[in-house]
């Protein structure tokens, strides 16, 4: 019940900015074929694949990872620290780990709905990928894992500030290292030992398997899961926090 | 009912509320005064649960109220000082928003939004966006959002604060029908006024403690029924006395500046504050 009623006004707010979303979260995955499709073209190819068809996997992951992880952020840190709106779900009668859970849904889905466009974007283009239910399970488990830790960043940091410095120094280092723009092998072991800590790793090595129609990796799987379960049960922790912003 | 016992709050080295006890009974109507930062917007936050306490403890209906106490919460309606809607709503998406995160059905909500928005004028404005809505139209919702769901318990920190006197005088006219349907609340304002329109029990709060706690007529009694106010070496006195005559007397002595009038509960407030500086 509380969960549904937060979707619903995850929804109103989803439905009300509709074009303002969609418009902002098409632009990336244009640049994106602009850039790797028109600019680089087929003049670089990593494993028998255009960089562009190559990258895609790992754009995909990491829209859907940016998406999922602002939307929730965004959203509870303005309605937390500038509407105070927030404070109206802890005092009326909501289970806080309904409450979690519903916004970490909401994340998910716009995280999803983020996914499908480049999929949508690149087909226009002529670029067809492997969409079935091992692509769609990945990015369940992908934009869930980044919601979670949306959620816990907007609950815990106090000031707007401190939210950009959290995004600098988690969302967009990942953004970059995880393999997404190019193969980790000829990463140096250390540097490939810290990557593969990673959950953005994990996830765009589970996309690009699912896509090149490779055997998808266990242990991936698992790291992925876990670090799930640990986001989601923090985000229930740290509602228990109180709240002095 | 809600105790307050021995209640702590400290926020680094300031310290928000002292030890401080309260008892409300059900039905009750009491105001907390105090000057600013005397600890009244804390000890709300505390009693809803969105603050923890250091030390000491609240019961509402002998439970302690707990993140997940939906028992107690569901009786609770709260005001509170900021506005704090959701931009994006309608004032009937607000109401309907409220009544499902209190597990209410479809059908009590629409009967329930209905009856509040037609008492507080806000029918004709239902579809419009709580970011569009005036001052006064946002106080008006955030009050028939706590009664939605027709509490037990209203804590209003400063409801009217920021609003023009004629919409102040309708949420006071509210907020008496609430009482006379034998709802118990809680209010704090710095309208003295309110409070004295309001409220059957007075408690003055300073440095996070409660000082006086009495009937609005008793305050003025123990202060004196009558009040000289005079002007001197350019600043304004005040002095109290318990009967008309004691006043005359004293005022005979003052010559032309000053004027003699009932004590009023600002008068009593001032008084207090005064008091405290000193």
């Amino acid at each position: 019940m509380e969960v549904l009623t937060i979707l619903w006004r995850e929804w109103i707010f989803f439905k009300r900015r509709f074009w303002h979303i969609t418009s902002a979260l098409i632009i990336s995955p244009l640049l994106y074929i602009v850039t790797f499709g028109y600019g680089i073209g087929d003049s670089l190819i990593i494993d028998g694949k255009s960089y562009l068809f190559y990258i895609l996997p790992g754009v995909i992951s990491l829209t859907v990872m940016r998406t999922s992880y602002s939307a929730i952020a965004m959203r509870i840190s303005i309605s937390r620290l500038h509407e105070k709106s927030f404070e109206n779900y802890i005092i009326s009668p909501t289970r806080m780990q309904y409450l979690t859970l519903g916004h970490v849904l909401a994340g998910s889905l716009r995280g999803l709905y983020a996914g499908f466009l480049i999929v949508l974007i690149v087909s226009i283009f002529g670029i067809y990928l492997n969409v079935g239910f091992a692509f769609l399970g990945i990015c369940i488990l992908n934009s869930l894992l980044f919601s979670s830790l949306g959620f816990i960043a907007a609950m815990w940091i106090d000031t707007h500030y401190d939210m950009n410095r959290f995004t600098s120094f988690v969302i967009t280092p990942m953004s970059f290292l995880c393999g997404t723009f190019f193969s980790l092998e000829e990463m140096p072991s250390v540097l490939k030992f810290i990557i593969e800590l990673l959950p953005l790793t994990h996830s765009t090595q589970l996309l690009r398997s699912v896509v090149f129609g490779k055997d998808l990796s266990l242990k991936s799987i698992i790291i992925v899961v876990f670090y799930i379960l640990v986001f989601f049960t923090l985000s229930v922790k740290v509602c228990y926090r109180e709240d002095r912003s | 009912m809600i105790e307050i016992k021995n209640i702590s709050k400290k926020y680094g080295n300031n310290i928000a509320v002292n030890k401080l006890n309260l008892k409300i009974e059900k039905g009750d109507f009491i105001g907390l005064l105090g000057p600013n930062g005397a600890g009244k917007t804390t000890l709300i936050k505390m009693i809803v649960g969105l603050l923890n306490a250091d030390s000491g403890e609240i019961l509402i209906e002998n439970e302690r109220l707990f993140r997940n106490n939906l028992n107690i919460k569901s009786k609770l309606g709260v005001v509170p000082q900021h506005i704090n809607l959701d931009k994006e709503l309608s004032i009937y998406e607000h109401m309907y928003f409220t009544g499902k995160l209190y597990k209410m059905d479809k059908k009590t909500i629409v009967d329930r939004t209905e009856e509040i928005l037609e008492f507080l004028e806000l029918n004709k404005h239902r579809k419009k966006l709580c970011k569009n809505l005036s001052g006064g139209m946002q106080r008006k919702l955030m009050i028939g959002r706590a009664i939605l769901h027709n509490p037990d318990y209203i804590i209003l920190d400063e409801p009217t604060v920021g609003i023009d006197l004629n919409t102040r005088i309708e949420i006071w006219d509210m907020l008496k029908k609430m009482k006379n349907d034998g709802k118990t609340m809680l209010l704090t304002t710095h309208y003295i006024e309110e409070a004295e329109s309001l409220c059957e029990r007075v408690a003055l709060m300073d440095l996070g403690k409660i000082f006086y706690d009495d009937s609005p007529k008793k305050l003025i009694e123990k202060l004196g029924k009558k009040t000289v106010e005079y002007f001197k070496e350019g600043k304004t006195f005040y002095d109290y006395k318990d009967s008309l005559n004691e006043a005359k007397q004293f005022s005979n002595s003052l010559g032309e500046n000053y004027m003699v009038r009932d004590t009023t509960l600002e008068d009593v407030f001032y008084s207090f504050a005064n008091k405290r500086v000193e």
